[in-house]
This record gives structure tokens, C-alpha cells and sequence, in this order.
């Protein structure tokens, strides 16, 4: 080729693509040439394709005429312009509404076409078929799906699966062929490859049985609404392993796992299964069954230890993802069971200087999770000999760690605040040192001990500190956390500095701060607070004179309570419902003016319940996350708990309160979780919460029709309750009707009686139903259609649902100080695992674990420490033994409380 | 430049000239078999097309690209796409399917007054001739109203592609018709 007709958009590094038009119309003419010049018109399609992918698009005009030009290629029989073809039809298909005209040459070349392009074929053809046209290709993707040759079948495979939107019926009866192709073997042909530059025909091999892959990712979809016959296909293909592909293990090992989360009974069946996927001369394999075993819950020990035992074998391989991948499936299990990995702690420690240093962080976080109070110290030590060498973000996932585990062990706490001391005293970026602040913010909240030290600590970074943000918070901590140490004035001084030093805005957060020392009552600490308040009126931002002048103002009454409501208040607004409703607020029209905003419609919250949160949000967010893999996004609901709850709370009392005889009864106190009543996969779905107001307790059935066909008219509840004289029924709000496919809610309200009463009620519903028109849903006219009932599961009021969980940092001191001990000894049978009944007993008595009991670390005896506080705001605290006997579980249950009723209530109503 | 000698030496010898035809009608007129009954010579089994079948045959040393395209009324409206450049069009009637005449007729005239296929040339077959009851090809000369072809070089031919009667006289006008007026 001479430099003339070098074009420069075919140097690949140029990066620039040719001009869309010129090729339109190089395209058109090469094409409807004849004859047609192979060679050529494959050179066209692919600067054609080059620009699909780039995402340059053609109008639908064009593009149609483009269409047709291409198919007038099928004349040619040369084979590598007939598989540029078909991967141009695929492009085209998508914007053409013409595709259709293609079809019977495509079907044509399946048939009796080369093998070369007839997966190529197949899945131009997937592509181009409709509901109608696809029953005219039945005959051949069945054929192709059984066909000998590997390429050809699993074309057609993916090709089915691609047409499970277009036609699900059609595609379900090619269920036979998918699963003959499964255990069938297959190869590629003998004569393809064999003059290949790279692959000689004994290079190659014989088959990588990719299709198996294919096969089972099909027959899944084809079967996943039975789970019997899902159960038999595992076992299929479990027996005599006719799975060869790694891919198609793993992806029937997942497989096995969404089945084993949706019904929980089947995983010992399903265990042994698992187990043996833990020997595989994959790794692949191995770490999915690794991962899957140790993401079940209801599975023992030693079952887990299998699975961490290929794990441990698996860090010492030489391969890096490998080993990348076993460090990170023992880093997700070490934030829920750490003690469970302690038998990696050799093989850990030796990745901790791995020459890959995302395997390394994740040794070093996985290391400190598995930290026990005997060995937290020496691997803080190891760790502060490595952060010089890691990046901020990898710092910053150290210094979670290091929080969640100052967190697990308080009485650790002074060896993680000099950590985070010398670290905070690196260079760092904003988001680095914040992660630190935050660490040592959290040391405060949640250990009291350690307050005096980590503040000092603070005290010296806002001398230095270069980010007005952080300055700001941890002005605002010191003025929140100073007061209460023995030695307040210490405190004024760095803050009085900030004053003189630091910009405006610190400056303003500094006065308020300072403020707060003023209400301790000290009248020298007063006085001196008070000259240096006034030295701040003469500042030259006006929010720092405002701030100091409200200060000064609010001091010098004589009512220092007054004061003390708006320099520290002890209730925090729920601020995501303060916002939304100022949002609204400010939104709405002038009429909306004319009152003032209710600040008393915001929800408050106190420190208490705040730290029950933030606690639980903190410790809990990683484990959740682990409970179920695959649900990504469930670490960002539990970022937003508190939000959450709020906004749920908020929601039912406005719910409630549109129904009059509801609103009657006052505030709603508390609403429970949603509780099912019925199987998920039922006709009729219920669930039930259940609201406690002052006298009354509503529950509301929420009924989800999941028929297509049927209406239920005159939905009710019959609730009957096992103890009448404590729960009397008043009245019940049925549904109307109900609607195909639709949900709605039946309210039932009981007055109660005083204190914490349990107790159970048995749920019948009852309607009638009609059949209805699919077309117009409304049933036919004079159906009066026939009563029904149905019963449902019963639904139980525990003592849970009067408490509400809560945080206090000194478990043992409340423990020590509440008086009205009550206790009970339970035998538990139906529990098959200490774990179990701690996080059934955590949900059920709706209270915060402390001093990380939620932790089970041994599988005969536990204690469990619950917190919280009762809806009269009595404080409940609970001890629980737990202890494995011959017969099960033995619980031995200690309540102590503020109120009598309360303790002897929930100590005789645990399970 | 292997294309320049070739179409040279194709000229000169008079081969390698490739010619498209096109072969229409309604649907199951018998397009899709007399296309096979000409490449192959043989009766195949076939299913209403979708679309179009194209193959290439060669026929007293001429080259011809025959498309068959799909004569369901979904398919008819694609008909035009393929008429750039085409020597003749086939179009194929079946003879014992009294009560579509019509319909068939329209379609012909509809398509002949293109402006793309006003050199071509059109060559009928009053196919299924095997069958009882089938029309003539005088008849269905008159039914589609061929008299009133003007200017055009046109023919009729009574054919039955299961036996292969017809077929080859059909084609034997058309290829002389073509060298005729267009080589």
C-alpha cells in the first residue's frame, strides 16, 4: 500500500475514528456492488463496527439502510466476511426494526452452513428473533444445543438465555436439551484449528467443557421457580462429577447457596456437598466453597473450620490472586466470628509483609479483628512499624480497624490512643486524619475511661491542625466532654487559644465552646469565662461577637437551667426528619407562613438512645453485611439506621393518626419489626407490626394478594388473644377490597393493661373472594363470590415490644446499681447452636448487647448482656448464661430494673 | 488487478458476468423451491421464509445471483430493497389459488412501476401446474393482466416446480432475453 492511501483512522494509536459519513457511504456502495469484493467489504464492516463500539450511533433511516445493504453480503460464501456479517447484524439489531428479513439466511447457514461461522450464526439469530418468528427456530436451537461441537453449543446456550425475555415459554421446552448438554461430552471439532499460527491441532485441547458453564447457567433460570426440581439437578450433578468446568462448579456452588438461604432447613443436606468442593484442584472451586460455607449461618463450627482450614492452605500458594482472595473471604468472616480464624494467624502474619500490598492491609485489618486482649498489643506494634510504607487509603482502612477494635476491647484502650496519637502526628491527607479523629471520637464516646487521655490528645492536634473542619469538631467534642472530667480549666486554655489563633470560624465554635464550661456551676470558672467571653466581643467577625454576645447573655441570668437548654442541650432532634420537614416547610406556599414551623412535630432523641445507635450502626454494620452476601446494599442501610427507624416511626404514627379512632389513643410509643405470618411464596402474604400506644395496642395486618385472578372482598383478622382480660378488643378496620396483586393494611386495636404484658394471639383471615377478568380486574357482575378462611400463624407480644435498646458505657456499674433482680432458668430444645439463640434472644427482647457479648466464642457456654430501656423509660438490664447440656441449652436469665413490673415480666417471658 | 484481467477475459469468453434476478410472488406460490430446484435439482422440504434465501448458480456460462425473497404480507413491504440493480425478476403465481389472482396482480403491477426495475425483465411462472384444478397460463396471463405490460420484455411459463417441468424453458427465455438487451 503506498503512503497515499494510508489513512490515517487506521492507526490504531491515533486514537481518531473515521468519519461516520464517509464510511456510511463507502459502506453502501461496496456493498450493493456485485459482484461483491470480499476482502474490501470486510474492511469496511470493520471500521464500521469500530465506530458502533466507540458509540457513535446512525439514524434509524440510515441505520435500516445500512441493514439491508449488509444483508445483501449473504450472497458471498467467503467465511470470514460472513462472520463480520454477523456480528454487524448483532450491532445493527438494536436500532433496526427490520432485523426480520435476515432470518431465514441466518437459519439457512445453522443448518447447512460452515462450522466456522456457525456460532457466529446463532447468535445473530438470537438477536433477530421475536415471539413470533422464534417457534420457526425451535427445531434448530434445539438441535444446536445438543450439538457435538462445544463452540456451536454453547452459542446456542447463551444464545437461549438471551431469549428468555423474548420467549420464556418457547425457551422452556428446550429444558430436555439443556440438561442432555450438561453431562454430555463435547468437543471442539478435530479439524479447525489445526493450521492455527498460535494453536496447533496438539495444542489445543480437546475440550474446556465451557459449555457445562452454559448449560447450567440456563437450565437455573429455566427451573428456578421449583425448587424440587433445582434439588434434583444439584444432586445430579453432584453424583459421579460429571462437572468439569471450574466455572460451572462455582456457579452451581452459589447456586446451592441461594438455596440454602432461602430455606435453611436444607443445609446439612446441602453441607456435605459443599465440603467436598473443598478439596478441588481449582482454586477457583475451592475458595467459592470456602466462601459459601463460611457465609451460612446455620452450619457448626467445625463445619466452618473445614472451610477455613483450605482457606489457611490457600494464603501460602504463589499465586497472588489466590492468595488475595482467601486473605479477603477471612478478613469479611473475621468481622463476624474473628476467633474462628485464629488458626490463621501464622500464615497471616507472614502476608503481612507480602510484596502485594492490598494482600497486606487485608492480613494486617484481618490480624486485628482476630486481635484478642493478649495479643492487641503486639500487633498495634507491628502495625505502627508498616503505616509508613502504605497509602492513605490503606491507612485509613488500618485505622477502622484499630476503632472497631478499641471498641471491641476497652480495656485496651490506652495502647490504641497512643497508636492513633503517633499516627495522627504523620502527614496525612483530610480524609485520612479524619478517619483518626473519628477513631479517637468513638474511644470517647463509647469508653469513659479513656476520656481524659484522647481529649489531651485532641488538645494537641487543634494546636496544629491545618483542616478548620476537624478544629471545629473537636472544639465542639471538648466543649460536649470537658466539663465532665475532674479537671475542666485544663480545657479552657487550648480552647481560649484557638480563640486568639485560628480564622472566624473556629473562632465561633471555640466561644461556644468555652461557653459550656461557664454552666458548670464553678463560680470562679464562671467569672473567668466570663472576662473571656467579653474579650470576644470586640472580634472582627460579627458570628464570633453574635456567639459570645447570646453566651454572655444566656450566663449572666440567674436561671442557670435555662441556660443550660441552649448551650447543652440533653436532646438531639432527629435531624434527617428536621431537615426533610423545614425542606417542606420552606417549600410550601405563603399560607404555610402563617404559622410558625413546630419544632415539637421533630422527633428528639437522647444522648442515650443516640449512643444505642451509633454503637450498634458502628460494631453491626460489617456483620450484617457478611449475613448475607450478594445483598450489596445492605451496608448502606445500616449506615442509615437511625434515619431509618425515625422515618419508619414517623411514618406509622402518621398513618395511624389518619385513622381517628387511633389518633384518640395519643403518641405511639413504639412499633416492632415487621413479623411474617406466612410463608413468602403463599397465595395470601401477612405480616403484622405491632404498635404500642399508652393503653392500647394496635396490630396491623398488612395482606398482600399475590393472585392474579382473584379479589378478596371484606378482608378481617380474627385475633384472639390467650389472655382476654389483659387485651380486650376494641374494634377492627377491615380491608374493602382488595384488589389482584395488591396490598393493603386491616388495623385491629386492643386496649391493654398497664406494664409489660405478653402474649399470644391466634390470626384467622377471613374474606371473600371473587374471581375476576385478567383483562379488567373487576369480577363479574352478581358474583357474590364465597367466604373463606384462612388461618395464619400466630403472632406473639413479648417484652420486646415494650423496650427499646440503649447504650451505656459501663455495663457492670448499672448492672451493680439496679435494683429489682429477677430470674429464671429456661431449657431451651429447639436451639442448635449457642449462637443462634443469642441473636434471637438480642431481636426478640429488642435490647443492645454490651461489652461485645453478641460475640459467641465458645460452643458450650456464653454470657450474654443486654441494655435498654422500657417505654415508662425504666432502665432494664439482663444477664444472660447460656450452657450446652446433654438434653440442649440450659438460660439462666437475670433482669434488673428500675421497675419491678418490668424486671419479673421479661425475666418470665425470655423465650 | 486480478479483478481488471478477470473482467477482461470475462468479457471476452462471456462468463463470470454475474446477473441478479429476483424471484417474487405471494406466500407459498413455490418460490423457495424452484430457487432449489435450480441450484440443486432436487425437491426440498421448505418452511415459509422469513426473509430471503439467496444462492448463486451458474447457467450457460453466466453467473446468477438468485434471491428469493419471503411473500408474506409482513415481508412484501421489503420487497423494494432489493431492486437496485437487478437484470430480471421471476415472478411466481400458484396457479390453483383462484381467490388471491387479485391480490397477486396487484402486487406485480405495484412493483413493476419502480422506477429500479424498469429495464428488467420479467419472466411469470403459473406454477403447481401438477396440482388439479390449477389455471392455465393463459388464464393466469389474463387474471394478472400481463397484456397490459408495455415497453418490457415479458413472458409466461407454465410450470411445476415439484416435477421440474417449466423451469428450465422458463429460464432459457430470460437468459437470452437478458444477454439480448443488457450484456
Amino acid at each position: 500500500m503506498s503512503t497515499h492511501t494510508y489513512k490515517k483512522f487506521e492507526d490504531l494509536d491515533s486514537g481518531a475514528l473515521p468519519d461516520k459519513m464517509t464510511v456510511y457511504q463507502e459502506c453502501l456502495q461496496a456493498f450493493n456492488a456485485s459482484p461483491v469484493q470480499a476482502k474490501r467489504c470486510r474492511l469496511l464492516l470493520s471500521r464500521l463496527l469500530r465506530l458502533l463500539y466507540c458509540g457513535e450511533s446512525f439514524p434509524t433511516a440510515e441505520s435500516t439502510t445500512l441493514f439491508f445493504s449488509i444483508s445483501k453480503l449473504f450472497q458471498h460464501n467467503d467465511y470470514s466476511l460472513r462472520q463480520l456479517v454477523y456480528v454487524a447484524i448483532k450491532e445493527l439489531s438494536a436500532v433496526s426494526d427490520d432485523v426480520l428479513m435476515v432470518t431465514s439466511s441466518i437459519m439457512k447457514d445453522i443448518q447447512n452452513g460452515e462450522i466456522i461461522y456457525k456460532p457466529n450464526a446463532i447468535r445473530a439469530l438470537a438477536r433477530v428473533l421475536d415471539g413470533t418468528t422464534i417457534h420457526a427456530a425451535e427445531r434448530i436451537m434445539k438441535n444446536s444445543i445438543v450439538d457435538k461441537n462445544q463452540s456451536v453449543s454453547s452459542a446456542a446456550l447463551v444464545s437461549s438465555y438471551h431469549l428468555l425475555p423474548v420467549a420464556k415459554d418457547v425457551v422452556r421446552r428446550w429444558t430436555n436439551e439443556t440438561q442432555e448438554s450438561i453431562s454430555d461430552s463435547k468437543s471442539f471439532p478435530s479439524q479447525q484449528f489445526l493450521t492455527h499460527e498460535y494453536y496447533g491441532a496438539n495444542k489445543l485441547p480437546l475440550s474446556t467443557y465451557t459449555y457445562q458453564y452454559h448449560a447450567l447457567g440456563l437450565l437455573y433460570h429455566l427451573r428456578n421457580h421449583d425448587k424440587m426440581a433445582l434439588m434434583k439437578m444439584i444432586q445430579q450433578l453432584s453424583t459421579n462429577s460429571p462437572l468439569k468446568n471450574s466455572l460451572a462448579i462455582v456457579q452451581l456452588i452459589r447456586y446451592i447457596g441461594r438455596i440454602i438461604e432461602e430455606d435453611s432447613g436444607l443445609t446439612q443436606t446441602l453441607f456435605p456437598l459443599l465440603a467436598s468442593w473443598l478439596r478441588h484442584k481449582s482454586d477457583m472451586v475451592e475458595l467459592e466453597a470456602a466462601k459459601t460455607i463460611l457465609s451460612l449461618p446455620g452450619l457448626t463450627g467445625e463445619q466452618h473450620l473445614q472451610a477455613i482450614n483450605t482457606l489457611q492452605v490457600l494464603l501460602s500458594v504463589p499465586r497472588t490472586v489466590t492468595r488475595f482472595a482467601a486473605v479477603r473471604i477471612l478478613n469479611r468472616t473475621a468481622m463476624k466470628n474473628p476467633e474462628k480464624i485464629v488458626v490463621c494467624n501464622v500464615e497471616l502474619e507472614s502476608l503481612i509483609n507480602d510484596s502485594n500490598r492490598s494482600i497486606s492491609t487485608y492480613a494486617i485489618t484481618t490480624l486485628l479483628k482476630t486481635g484478642n486482649s493478649d495479643n492487641v498489643d503486639r500487633l498495634i506494634k507491628t502495625i505502627s512499624g508498616f503505616m509508613d510504607d502504605i497509602s492513605d487509603e490503606f491507612k485509613i482502612i488500618v485505622i477502622e480497624a484499630v476503632r472497631t477494635l478499641s471498641l471491641k476491647f476497652p480495656e485496651k484502650h490506652q495502647s490504641m490512643l497512643s497508636f492513633l496519637n503517633d499516627v495522627l502526628r504523620d502527614e496525612g491527607g483530610f480524609s485520612f486524619k479524619n478517619a483518626i479523629i473519628e477513631a479517637i471520637f468513638d474511644i470517647i464516646k463509647f469508653v469513659p475511661e479513656s476520656r481524659e487521655s484522647a481529649l489531651e490528645t485532641l488538645c494537641e492536634f487543634i494546636e496544629d491542625c491545618e483542616f478548620t473542619e476537624l478544629a471545629v469538631r473537636v472544639l465542639h467534642l471538648l466543649g460536649t466532654e470537658g466539663p465532665k472530667t475532674p479537671n475542666p480549666t485544663l480545657y479552657i486554655r487550648h480552647i481560649y487559644n484557638r480563640v486568639v489563633l485560628e480564622n472566624s470560624i473556629v473562632r465561633s465554635s471555640a466561644v461556644i465552646a468555652l461557653s459550656k464550661f461557664a454552666l458548670l456551676g464553678d463560680e470562679s470558672i464562671s467569672k473567668s469565662i466570663k472576662i473571656l467571653l467579653t474579650r470576644c466581643l470586640s472580634d472582627v467577625d460579627d458570628e464570633v461577637r453574635d456567639r459570645a454576645a447570646l453566651s454572655l447573655k444566656l450566663l449572666s441570668s440567674k436561671d442557670i437551667e435555662e441556660a443550660k437548654v441552649y448551650l447543652a442541650p440533653s436532646v438531639k432532634y432527629s435531624l434527617p426528619i428536621l431537615e426533610q420537614k423545614l425542606a417542606l416547610y420552606v417549600s410550601g406556599d405563603k399560607d404555610t407562613f402563617s404559622t410558625p414551623f413546630d419544632i415539637s412535630s421533630i422527633p428528639t432523641i437522647t444522648e442515650e438512645e443516640a449512643k444505642a445507635y451509633e454503637y450498634k450502626e458502628k460494631t453491626a454494620a460489617d456483620t450484617e453485611e457478611i449475613a448475607s452476601p450478594g445483598k450489596e446494599d445492605k451496608e448502606d442501610d445500616s449506615q442509615n439506621e437511625v434515619f431509618k427507624q425515625n422515618l419508619l416511626h414517623q411514618q406509622y404514627s402518621q398513618e395511624l393518626a389518619s385513622i381517628p379512632e387511633i389518633a384518640a389513643y395519643g403518641t405511639l410509643l413504639h412499633s416492632s419489626a415487621v413479623v411474617d405470618l406466612t410463608e413468602k411464596e403463599t397465595e395470601f402474604v401477612v405480616t403484622a407490626v405491632k404498635h404500642i400506644f399508652e393503653d392500647h395496642l394496635v396490630i396491623q395486618y398488612n395482606v398482600n394478594n399475590t393472585l392474579t385472578d382473584i379479589q378478596l372482598d371484606d378482608v378481617t383478622i380474627v385475633s384472639q388473644p390467650d389472655a382476654e382480660d389483659v387485651f380486650v378488643e376494641e374494634f377492627i378496620i377491615p380491608i374493602e377490597v382488595l384488589k389482584p396483586q395488591a396490598e393493603a393494611a386491616i388495623y385491629v386495636s386492643f386496649s391493654r393493661a398497664e406494664g409489660i404484658e405478653p402474649g399470644v394471639f391466634v390470626n384467622t383471615l377471613s374474606y371473600t373472594s371473587k374471581d375476576v377478568d385478567p383483562a379488567t380486574l373487576e369480577p363479574a357482575e352478581g358474583d357474590v363470590g364465597f367466604p373463606d378462611e384462612y388461618q395464619i400463624e400466630e403472632l406473639q407480644v413479648s417484652p420486646g415490644d415494650y423496650i427499646t435498646p440503649a447504650f451505656v458505657g459501663n455495663f457492670t456499674h448499672v448492672w451493680d446499681e439496679l435494683p429489682n433482680e429477677q430470674s429464671a432458668v429456661y431449657n431451651l430444645k429447639d436451639v442448635t447452636s449457642i449462637e443462634e439463640s443469642v441473636s434471637g434472644l438480642i431481636k426478640s427482647l429488642s435490647m443492645m448487647p454490651m461489652e461485645s457479648s453478641e460475640i459467641v466464642s465458645s460452643s458450650s457456654h456464653h454470657t450474654l448482656k443486654l441494655y435498654g430501656k422500657s417505654l415508662g423509660g425504666a432502665r432494664v438490664a439482663t444477664v444472660i448464661r447460656l450452657a450446652s447440656t446433654a438434653k440442649g441449652f440450659m438460660m439462666k436469665v437475670q433482669v434488673k430494673s428500675d421497675d419491678e413490673i418490668v424486671s419479673e415480666s421479661v425475666a418470665n417471658n425470655v423465650v | 488487478m486480478g479483478n481488471i484481467f478477470s473482467g477482461i477475459f470475462g468479457r471476452l469468453w462471456g462468463i463470470n458476468k454475474e446477473i441478479r434476478i429476483l424471484i417474487l410472488g405471494l406466500d407459498g406460490a413455490g418460490k423457495t423451491t424452484i430457487l432449489y430446484k435450480l441450484q440443486m435439482g432436487e425437491v426440498v422440504k421448505t418452511k415459509p421464509t422469513i426473509g430471503f434465501n439467496v444462492e448463486t448458480l451458474t447457467y450457460k456460462n453466466i453467473s446468477i445471483n438468485m434471491w428469493d425473497l419471503g411473500g408474506q404480507t409482513s415481508i412484501r413491504p421489503y420487497w423494494r430493497c432489493y431492486y437496485a440493480n437487478t437484470a430480471a425478476v421471476i415472478f411466481v403465481v400458484d396457479s390453483t389459488d383462484k381467490e388471491r389472482m387479485d391480490i397477486a396482480q396487484k402486487e406485480l403491477h405495484m412493483m413493476l412501476k419502480e422506477e429500479e426495475l424498469l429495464d428488467s425483465a420479467l419472466l411469470v411462472f403459473a406454477n403447481k401446474q401438477d396440482q388439479m384444478g390449477a389455471l392455465s397460463a393463459a388464464e393466469v396471463s389474463k387474471s394478472l393482466n400481463l397484456v397490459d405490460l408495455k415497453d418490457r420484455s415479458w413472458s409466461i411459463v407454465a410450470s411445476s416446480a415439484v416435477k421440474g417441468e417449466g423451469l428450465t424453458e422458463g429460464l432459457d427465455w430470460l437468459i437470452d432475453v437478458i444477454k439480448e438487451e443488457q450484456l
